[in-house]
This record gives structure tokens, sequence and C-alpha cells, in this order.
């Protein structure tokens, strides 16, 4: 593992390479030569609405208890409420919730979860990958040395023990997955930017007397944005899955506010049984945004840093 | 639209696979498995309901939770303190000595003996102070106090074999431990050896390989007649669905608390399903203690809600308890009116609460709270039969008499530390009685909190009526049952009056089976090996 | 080198002892296991005789040093529930997750490779594009979903395999396994393939992008053009580039193997050693928590050592740094 490793590191090659017209305009052409990814952009967007707008457009609210009827629990898809008359598309579960609203809710509490831990993981680890690397020596091998002890263990088994310790709860899921993701980028800031430090123009800036924090932001850090949005691609859909997976075991979000992988778990009893729709649907709106979020990710790669892995 | 029978839900498994039951062979599938072989080990249903079929006791409960003989032929009290067994004298060990007074008096004398015990039997002999063996076959045992609930107690107790366990022939009882002539006492974790877990029982200890199978081979010499299987089987499968899955396949041949939801697939397979109510008591309780501050809860005026009987009448009333028991239990329960089921000992047949939201909404505004509050609902989530969905049944069921119930549901060891500490207004849980009277559960979670003499000691809602606690106190010393039974009655009545705890509904327990066997249903929800036999 | 290893090798200990205080704080903090374990009629006297029999009355700072000096002697405490030492259960359990663990790295390497070096050799074909595909879906699906998939289509659905449980077990070597009868097997198969995929799809683009790379190579585009049996030169060619990589990966990979066998175990209802941390926790069966993190923690401690000796070793260049990066 690292050891005071401020020699030797080759400099990634992708974040250079970006020069003739706007970085923008270049970056979104060479996204769009991929159908594929198009595709998946789509339908992210498309995802990320629902989401968003899910109380606007969900058919019911299904956490308001007084619109619920347990004599409605069960359906099948296509059935109708026995009360209110209303068609429930994808079935109901067991209390009496429609599933298309479950899911529209459902996704909002996933991505919700997932967006607000890639933002706090990506500015801690930032701030730290930055700061090692601009200081260098113990600070830089201290925090190093954390960063590689936590990474070498699984995300998901540090996740479940934190979980168990904190109970379930939105705000633990997601300081249980800050935890467990800060790390990357905290690597992935400091490699590049350890590579900027060394150029002549940091030496410049230092010895005009700029504030180190001024040299660390306004300097270091827009070097490390490109390779920080290649990992933030593929964290994001891990911490989907993670948090699915989470909540699937029971140690993730509350009951109240079920996320697709609470929803999946629930209806994971009833599935020998035959009550198929219960878990099956919230899968595939699971899975599709994973999906669509890894065929976005897998193209920003490519665009940005053809080389940085298989 | 695609009909969910229309799946042929494991048809190729099962289809080809209703196996005949090897004649001489039986195989279960346990929703749980037993912490240790040593009968003394862990007080716990899982753990007793194997042993027993190891070891014996003297008194056994039948389907029906009534008090039998086994070992002890016969009982009585020759006065309020002082007890006298009669045991069975063609009655041999598994290894061959016979049994007698001595492994009675070695027993008893072990129960405080055992170390690490998570959750020791002391409970159930701590009344005794003094046994001594008038002969080989005559027990005397004294109380301190009164203690007409000793036989029953001691059901869970059942006989090791002094010599086995390298006990003296002439053991001297003393309380707490402190008994003479007990040898070196072999520890828990000894009984893995076969030449330790000798009993008394139809079945004798073969092997056990922990996580996957118990294995029991026929006790030729049983003293009430040859046992019915070859070897048993014993396996744990925690899961549901593998446990259905095991049982449709043939795996085993009988299986206990299968899911409710998958009881019409397993009738439909050609399997046959038993059920029973069960002693256990799905209830809600609420936090009553005047003087302290109510955790979870806010009303339009800042007080607690839940000290006006009105309110908790009014709670009681918005529940539908047959949609409950037909929507979410699959009609596997039964709407309860008391805190055990009758004609149990001590039930009264009272009326089950209507189902009366007109009249519940009037309640509340006659209490003042026309407008409702706020109130969280505790419930674990795996540890009684769909308890999670019933929570959310409740909640939705007070929403419409205008109370806001925010469901709090999580895993068993967390609820019962949280419940525990106090942490809910309201939850929901449950209440097995072991003992099968409503001593049990009135002592327990309607008496005063009092946890010195073990009173209230799941009554963290802090429900308390001195008129109760002296029905209840009083009930305890007496040993003539009808007049016990009549105390107890007068208690439960008044609680339940004043809604100091609201009874949801009685569990029915399920078990399936091959359609060669048959099995009695008990209250008590054992699954007991012995009692599963052959169908004629 | 010497004072490397021996700077390495402390930096290992102090990672263990590191967790072992963060694992012993944490868990010791949940919950009050006598709650969960004391049958609900006791009195306060019995509750405070279990409490004091299980340790549990000592302030915290006593609990932590008797288990530090316990540790010491190699004994993790006796679990609350069974009443034997933690690390005996742990080791029952462990054959199973072992035997799990074994058969899906045998099924991600066995397919992913092959597969992953056809998919390399016709990168535009339609199977190299159906497994690059899957392999995306592999990748990405979460494993528990995966495995509730497998048990529908082919334990609900198509009734060819058991949901669940481990079925009939044999004695092999001193351990209990699965695989020697059929109706093992029958059970191993499904929680094998689910804890295998994962692994199979990073292993499936490991392969083809190192099989790309051999084909673009001059001596290779040499030997097709002069018509030899291309196929063997690339094969053994790509064979070789591929097996250090993926000796690497399964070297550290082996430690999430272990912890992703806690989601499939689930599943599966595998009574393996997840299986059992996910109980435990239930049953808040702390000494049994404890020891299951600390054999984690000192696998993958010793994986992450040993792996860097052998880098050290084999390549003196890397040095100290940056070898995992």
């Amino acid at each position: 593992m690292t050891d005071a490793a401020t020699d030797d590191i080759p400099a990634p090659d992708g974040p250079v390479a970006v020069k003739i017209d706007s970085p923008a305009k270049r970056f979104a052409r060479e996204f769009a030569s991929d159908p594929i990814a198009v595709v998946g952009l789509i339908l992210f967007v498309l995802i990320a609405l629902i989401a968003i707008f899910a109380p606007l457009i969900a058919p019911q609210d299904p956490y308001d208890l007084a619109q619920l009827s347990i004599m409605d629990g069960g359906l099948q898809p296509g059935e109708s409420s026995f009360g209110t008359g209303m068609t429930f598309w994808l079935g109901t579960d067991t209390q009496g919730r429609d599933m298309v609203s479950a899911i529209m809710y459902g996704l909002r509490i996933s991505l919700f979860v997932a967006a607000v831990s890639l933002g706090l993981a990506i500015t801690i680890g930032t701030v730290i990958g930055v700061t090692a690397a601009y200081f260098g020596g113990k600070i830089d091998s201290f925090i190093m040395r954390i960063v590689d002890l936590q990474l070498s263990f699984p995300a998901i088994l540090i996740a479940l023990i934190l979980l168990a310790l904190l109970g379930r709860g939105v705000d633990k899921v997601i300081l249980a997955l800050v935890i467990v993701q800060w790390a990357y980028y905290a690597r992935t800031v400091r490699s590049s930017a350890i590579v900027e430090r060394r150029k002549d123009y940091i030496d410049a800036a230092r010895s005009l007397a700029l504030s180190d924090r001024r040299i660390m932001f306004r300097h270091l850090l827009p070097n490390c944005v490109p390779p920080l949005i290649v990992v933030a691609t593929v964290q994001i859909a891990q911490a989907i899955a993670l948090e699915a997976t989470l909540s699937f075991l029971g140690v993730g979000v509350p009951i109240t506010e079920p996320s697709l992988g609470l929803l999946i778990a629930n209806g994971y009893d009833y599935l020998l049984s035959g009550r198929y729709w219960i878990s099956i649907f919230p899968g595939i709106a699971l899975v599709l945004t994973i999906i669509a979020i890894n065929l976005v990710g897998d193209r920003v790669r490519d665009v940005l840093n053809p080389r940085l892995d298989t | 639209m695609m009909r969910a029978s229309a799946i042929p839900i494991l048809a190729g498994l099962a289809a080809a696979t209703v196996p005949p039951v090897a004649a001489q062979d039986l195989s279960v599938g346990l929703k749980s498995e037993a912490t240790s072989i040593d009968p003394q080990y862990h007080s716990l249903s899982t753990n007793n309901q194997v042993l027993q079929t190891i070891f014996e006791p003297l008194t056994s409960q039948n389907a029906v939770q009534e008090l039998e003989p086994l070992l002890a032929t016969s009982w009585e009290a020759t006065d309020d303190t002082t007890w006298r067994f009669e045991l069975r004298d063609d009655v041999t060990f598994h290894d061959g000595t016979p049994f007698t007074a001595n492994d009675v008096i070695y027993t008893f004398c072990r129960v405080p003996m055992v170390q690490n015990s998570p959750s020791s039997f002391t409970l159930y002999m701590s009344s005794i102070t003094s046994m001594t063996a008038e002969d080989d076959h005559t027990l005397i045992m004294e109380t301190a106090e009164p203690n007409p609930l000793l036989p029953t107690d001691i059901v869970v107790l059942p006989i090791l074999s002094a010599k086995a366990l390298g006990g003296g022939d002439d053991i001297t009882f003393a309380p707490n431990g402190e008994c003479e002539g007990m040898g070196d006492v072999p520890q828990s974790p000894a009984f893995n050896d076969p030449e330790i877990a000798v009993g008394t029982g139809p079945y004798t200890f073969e092997s056990w390989n922990r996580g996957n199978s118990l294995t029991l081979a026929r006790y030729d010499d049983y003293w009430d007649g040859t046992p019915d299987w070859e070897t048993v089987t014993l396996r744990p499968i925690t899961s549901d669905g593998p446990r259905v899955a095991s049982l449709l396949a043939g795996d085993v041949d009988m299986i206990e608390n299968p899911p409710i939801q998958d009881v019409p697939r397993i009738e439909g397979e050609g399997f046959k399903v038993v059920s029973s109510l069960s002693n256990r008591i799905i209830y809600l309780h609420m936090f009553q203690d005047p003087e302290a501050e109510a955790p979870g809860i806010s009303s339009p005026n800042g007080e607690n809600p839940l000290l006006d009987p009105r309110v908790r009448e009014a709670i009681s009333l918005s529940i539908n308890r047959e949609a409950i028991a037909e929507r979410i239990m699959g009609g596997y329960a039964e709407p309860a009116g008391e805190l055990l089921p009758p004609p149990m000992f001590g039930t009264s047949g009272r009326d089950v609460d209507p189902y009366d939201p007109e009249r519940a909404k009037e309640l509340l505004a006659e209490a003042g709270y026309e407008d409702g509050f706020t109130v969280t609902l505790g419930a674990p989530n795996d540890r009684y039969i769909n308890d999670e969905q019933i929570a959310q049944a409740i909640a939705q069921m007070l929403a419409q008499i205008g109370v806001t119930v925010n469901v709090d549901a999580m895993t068993a060891s967390q609820f019962f530390s949280r419940r525990n500490n106090q942490d809910f207004p309201l939850w929901l849980a449950g209440w097995g009685a072991a003992s099968g009277e409503m001593s049990s559960p009135l002592r327990s979670l309607v008496a005063s909190w009092n946890p010195e003499a073990g009173l209230g000691t799941t009554n963290p809602g802090r429900y308390s009526n001195s008129e109760v606690d002296g029905l209840i106190v009083e009930a305890m010393a007496t040993l003539d049952d009808a007049e016990r039974e009549s105390l107890l009655q007068e208690a439960e009545t008044i609680a339940l009056d004043e809604y100091g705890i609201i009874p949801l509904h009685y569990e029915v327990t399920v078990w399936a089976m091959a359609p060669e066997l048959s099995y009695e249903p008990r209250r008590d929800q054992y699954t007991l090996v012995s009692e599963i036999k052959p169908a004629e | 080198m010497i004072v490397y290893l021996i700077r390495r090798f402390g930096q290992s200990v102090l990672s263990i002892a590191a967790m072992a205080v963060l694992v012993f704080l944490g868990v010791y903090a949940i919950g009050n296991p006598i709650d969960v374990l004391i049958n609900p009629e006791a009195t306060q006297a019995e509750i405070a005789a279990t409490t004091a029999r299980l340790g549990l009355d000592r302030p915290l700072y006593e609990q932590f040093g008797i288990f530090v000096w316990n540790a010491l002697h190699g004994d993790l405490g006796n679990s609350f529930v069974y009443g034997r030492p933690a690390v005996d259960i742990i080791l029952d359990r462990l054959p199973a997750t072992m035997e799990l663990a074994f058969v899906a790295l045998i099924l991600s390497v066995g397919l992913g490779v092959p597969l992953g070096v056809w998919a390399g050799l016709r990168p535009d074909s339609i199977a190299g594009r159906t497994i690059m595909g899957g392999s995306i879906l592999g990748f990405s699906l979460p494993n528990f979903w995966q495995g509730m998939l497998l048990i529908l289509i082919f334990a609900v659905l198509l009734g060819w395999l058991p949901a669940g449980g481990r079925g009939e077990t044999t004695e092999f070597l001193g351990m209990r396994v699965s695989f020697l009868t059929l109706d093992g097997l029958s059970h191993l198969i499904l929680p094998a393939i689910n804890l295998a995929l994962f692994k199979m799809s990073l292993i499936i683009r490991l392969a083809r992008a190192n099989t790309r790379e051999v084909c673009l190579q001059d001596y290779v585009k040499f030997a097709r053009a002069k018509g030899l049996s291309g196929r063997r030169v690339v094969l053994v060619h790509i064979l070789k580039n591929i097996m250090i990589p993926v000796v690497t990966i399964i070297g550290l990979e082996l430690g999430s193997m272990v912890a992703f066998a806690i989601v499939t175990e689930t599943v599966f209802a595998w009574p393996g050693m997840g299986k059992l941390l996910i109980d435990s926790i239930n049953l808040l069966d702390r000494p049994v928590i404890v020891a299951y993190l600390m054999l984690t923690v000192l696998i993958i401690v010793t994986i992450n050592f040993v792996v860097d000796v052998i880098y050290s070793l084999l390549d003196p260049r890397i040095g100290l740094s940056e070898m995992k990066g």
C-alpha cells in the first residue's frame, strides 16, 4: 500500500487532452456519437423526472394511510379497488398500496439517498484528497493509510455493520454510504492533484505567497474534475445498489420511507406464493435505473479517459 | 392479465415427489434450531420442544395445555406449602439405569449451577426450599410461600440422569445450587456427547450437525410402548420459503409455521395442514404513567391522551379485528377479547370489542380529542406472524378516526430493548402463556411494575391498578383451582374494562405435513416429535 | 527489504488493533442482549444474575480489557446464545461458506475467462456483444436481485432446483460438504452462480480487454498473416497475459467474496457464516458478531499483507508505494 508516495506516479493522460473548441461542447459531441449511451441518458432523465415529480404524478400517495385500505391488499396487476374503483396497473402490496405509486416514491427515495450521499462523499473526499496532495509528507501518508485501510474492506461489510449499530433511517443510510464512499474520491483527487502540484505554475503561485487554500482550490482542484466525474458515475450506481441491498437485508431505510430495495424485500416473502408483482416490478425499476446510469457512465469514461480502465 | 394461480408453482418439484414416508424414518423442518442439547441451558420454547423428546419432565401439558402425569403418576398438596409426588417405578434411562427420586433431586439441584445460561430455568424452581426422597419413588417438595403453579412450573424441567452426569446416589437438596453429593457437574457443551445427554424420553440423542440437522433414534425400552420412528431428523430451516419448498420437494416430511400466504398452495399440492389456536395473544399496550412524560406522542393540549380510558377504548373500537384476521392473517388468527383464548384457565368468555369507528370518534370527542393526535406505534418486524403488516393496518384504521400513527417497525432485538426502555407510547407485541393459564399474562403484562417481585416485568407502559394487583397476588397464593380461577377472571375483567391493555387476536399455529402423517395441533405451539404419528 | 517487511507487518498489526477497538466499541453500543435472550417472565433478581453471568454488569473498559486479554490468547469469548466459544461456532459454519465461495470462484474463472476471450476475439459478433451485455448486467444488478430472479425462474417457475437450504451433506476431509451428493449439489448450484456472477463479469471484462490488446500486437498479426494456426498462438499468449491479473483478482477479491456471501446466504438460506452474522445481529449475540468481524479483518489484512509482499518481491521497482492504486 502507499507509503509517502510522492514520486513515481505516472501522469494520467486523459484530462490533459482537452484542447480545441470548448471542452463541454466537445464532450457533448463525443458522448452523443454513441447511440446506446444517448438512450441511457434519456432513460435516466426520464427516471429522474419521475422521481422528482412523484408527488404530482403518482395516482395515489402510498404513504397517506388514510388513502389505503387493507381490503385492497394483494390485488393482481389490472384489478380495481373495492372502495374507490381505482385501477392498480401493477397490482397492490399486502397493505393495499398501489405499486405504481409505491415505485415512483421508492425511486424518489433511492435516488435521493444516492444523490445526497454522492454530493457529501465527493465534497469530503475532495477536500481530504487535495489536502493530502498539497501538503504531502506525513499528512499525506497518514491520510492515505486510512484510505487504504478502509478500501481494503468490502463496502457492504462496513455499511452493514455501521447500520446494525446505528439502526434504520434515511439519514443513517446516507451517513453509511458517505463513510464507505469518501475514500474513493479522496484517492482519485489526490492522485490527479499530486501530478499537478509538481508543475511549475504551482511553485510560481507558492512563491507569490498565495494562500494555501487558494492554491489548492483554484489551481489544483479544477484538474481533478474529469477523473472525479468518471469515478462518480461508477459510484452512484454502486450507491443505489448498495442502498437497495442494505434495505433488503433489513438495515436500510425504515418501513415508512421504503426505497426500491425495501419494496423488493417486502415482496420477497410473497415471491414463492405467486404474488410476483410485489417484488418484481420495483426490481425492474431498480435495474433500469442502474443500467441507465451505467450506460451513461461507460460512455463518459470512454470520452474523458479512454485508457482509464478496461 | 396472468392469474397468480396460473403459475405452475414448483409444479415440477411437487408433482413427482409427494413421496411415501419411508415407514421408519421421519424428517421435520423446524423454524429455528435449539441452542444446546442441555435442557437446562436456555429457557426457550425452541429448545424445550426438541429436548422434551429426549428428556421427560414429571408433569406435562397435553395439546390444550391441560396438566397431565408423565414421570410422576400423581401429586397432591398435603398443606399450603408441601407437595407430594408419586413417581413411576417402571422407567429406565437410555443407559439402562432405573429412574428414581434421586435423579429428580439432581435435576433440580443442577438448575442454578448451569453457567453461561442466557435465560435460566431458576425462575421455575426458585420457590422450592426443600426436596426430600421419602423412598425411591416418592418425593416431597416444600415451598416458602404457597405456590399453586408448582406442578405447572416443573413442566419445563425434564429429568436428567444423576448417574450419567456423575452425581452421587444420595443427593441432599439445598436452594441456590448448594446441594451436596452432586459431584463434578457437567456444563452445557458436555451434552453434545450422547453418553451425557441421557434421558428417559422416547428418542435418544444420536448426533448434532449444527445448522443442518439433529438426529434422534428410537429408544426401544421406552416405558410407554415402542415409539413410532426408527430415526428422526430435525432440520432447522429458518427461512420460510425454503422450508415450504423442502416440504414440497419431499426433503422433509413435516414443517412447522409455514407462512400463511403459502398454505393454500401447500394444500393444493396434496399435503395435510393442521392448525390450532395458540396461547399467544397479540396485543396493543400503551404508555399510561401519569407521572412521566410520554415519549413519541403529540396532542393539541400537550397531554398524554392515552391516560384517558375513553381514548384507549376508542383505539380498541377503531380496529377492525375481523379484517386483520381475514386479509392479513389469511384466516389463521382469531379476533381476541381476552388475554388468553377461552376456555383456557382464567378466561371469562368476554366478547370481542366490536368494530365501531363512529362510536370511537364520539369517544375521542368526549375526551377532548375531536381533532385527533399523533402517536408512534412501535412493532417488531420479524417476531410475530405478519407483525409489521398488522401494525400498518392498525395505523390505517386509526387514521380513519383522526389519529395519526407513525409505525416504527424494527427487528425484534431492537424492538424489545427499546420497548423495555419505554421508548414507545403505543406498541404491538405478543405474549404466549407458557403455563396455559391467565396468571401468566396478568402477572407480566397487567400487574403494576414491581421487578423485585417479578410482577409487571413486561409492563413498560406502567398500567397500574392496585385492585388488580391485589387480586393477582391473592390468586397466586390460592391453591384451590376454582377459587383461583374466579380471582383471575375478576382481575382480567377490571383491567380490560378500563382498557389497560387492548387484545387484538390469538395467533393460530399451523403445521404442514405429508398426507401419511398426523399431528394433533398444540396450543403451546410446540412441535413435539413424539406426538407425530403415522396417519390411521 | 527486511525493514520493509517488518514495517509492513507492524502496520498490519496496528490495523487489526484499530479495528478491534472500533468493532468492540461499536458492537457493544447496540441494544441490550438481555432483553432479547431472557424469558420475559423473569424477575429482577434473575435478570441481574444473568447479566452478571454474561459479564455485562462490568464497566465497558473492563469488558474491553477482558476481551483483549482473551483475544490475545485466541479466545474471542463465548456466544451468549449458544454458550460455546464464538470462534467454534463460526468455524462450524466456515465450511459451508468456503464451499460456496470456492465453487463460485471456480465458476467465475472457469466461465469468465473463456467467455471474455471469445468476446475479445470477436468483439463485433452477436455472441461477443451478448457476452458483454450480459457482463454489464452481471456487473450492475444488485446481487440479491439476481438471486431472487434465479429463485423465481429455476425454483418457482421451472421447479428444477430447490429454492434454498443446503441439502444433504457428506463428510469430506473432515468437513461437511454438499457437492458430493446429488441433493447437495442441486442446492449448491443457484447460490454458487449467484455469488459468481459479479466476479465473472469482472473477469469477462478483464479477459476481453487483454485479448483485444494481444490481438493487436505485431507477432500475432504476423502469425495470423502467415496462416499459422492463429487461434492457437492467440490463445497461448492471451492465457499467459491474463493469468496474472486474474490471479490478483482472485487474491484481492477473496475477502469481498466472503462479505458478499452475506447477501447470497441470506437470499438462499445457506447456513454459512454470513447467515450466522445476520442471525447474530438480530439476536444481539455480541461475541459472535465481534468474532466474525475480527476473523474477517484478520483474513483481509493477511491477504493484503501477502499480496503486498509478493508484489514487492516480483517487482522491486514498485517499491513500497501505489501497488493497488
